[in-house]
């Protein structure tokens, strides 16, 4: 059995005259998703402030996976880049909350209201 | 479902991915019995932990060896026994501490313990490494005074 894969897309898109990144994840997220994940954050520039991710397409993410968001979420500290999401289904921002990752990234319902709240 | 207990085995190689078949499985069953939908997504992760922590910590990722995942289900109830032939766990399970884990001072990882302690009604690990050390977690249908552990996280 092969696991579903991960796959990355990143795209730049403006939230009126706000630059932002978003990272768009399908699939799954789980240990063998590391190269996909890290390296697809690493092609980020530095010099990018605002990153969004998406979650709408991901249909399984287990504990590993949270591990990978949360070592994203790490480097974004170092640079001062700001990581805001959207698209989690309910039960992984249940999950999200449970481990505490929301203290360092907020969860939004969709794309519009994340991009809303990084221009406010 | 009848009121009497019944069971399913399943025996999975020591194979990362092969734990969806056991979330899958054990979500069939409960979706038989009549768990609600966030019930089932509670359970499928618990379940999914408790195959991987198997699969990794316990038969060190040794595809000649079987994680066995028992299902027994009776009127109320679904137990699940995930099954390895490790030592057991040589830790509780430890809420993260995510500002640690932001700092670097802590593994970014080791969160699965805790997520099925938090997610089923009832969990035991019990270390038998020469019979099979096993997860014992109990899922309910309708958890006492309606306070499930996932309610109240």
């Amino acid at each position: 059995m092969q696991e579903k894969m991960t796959q990355v897309k990143m795209e730049e898109i403006r939230c009126g005259e706000t630059p932002i990144t978003v990272l768009r994840f399908a699939g799954d997220i789980t240990s063998a998703s590391q190269a996909a994940v890290l390296g697809t954050y690493q092609g980020i520039s530095n010099t990018t402030k605002r990153i969004l991710l998406d979650f709408s397409d991901v249909d399984y993410l287990n504990s590993s996976g949270i591990a990978l968001v949360i070592q994203m979420l790490i480097a974004a500290s170092k640079t001062g880049q700001i990581i805001q999401t959207f698209g989690l289904k309910p039960h992984f921002q249940k999950v999200f909350t449970m481990v505490g990752i929301t203290k360092y990234t907020t969860i939004y319902p969709d794309e519009k209201t994340a991009c809303a709240a990084f221009s406010s | 479902m009848d009121e009497h207990r019944s069971s399913i085995e399943l025996r999975l190689p020591s194979r990362l991915g092969f734990e969806k078949v056991a979330m899958d499985t054990a979500a069939s069953v409960a979706h038989l019995m009549g768990f609600g939908a966030d019930r089932i997504e509670d359970l499928k992760t618990a379940i999914s932990e408790a195959c991987i922590n198997a699969m990794e910590h316990g038969n060190k990722l040794d595809e000649t060896l079987c994680v066995s995942v028992i299902l027994s289900m009776d009127a109320n109830s679904l137990e699940v026994k995930v099954v390895d032939t490790g030592d057991g766990p040589k830790e509780h399970a430890v809420r993260p501490d995510i500002d640690k884990k932001m700092h670097e001072e802590e593994t970014a990882r080791g969160m699965g313990m805790f997520l099925i302690e938090s997610l089923v009604d009832e969990v035991e690990w019990v270390s038998s490494p020469h019979r099979g050390s096993y997860a014992r977690m109990i899922i309910r249908l309708h958890p006492a005074n309606n306070n499930s552990k996932a309610q109240e996280k």
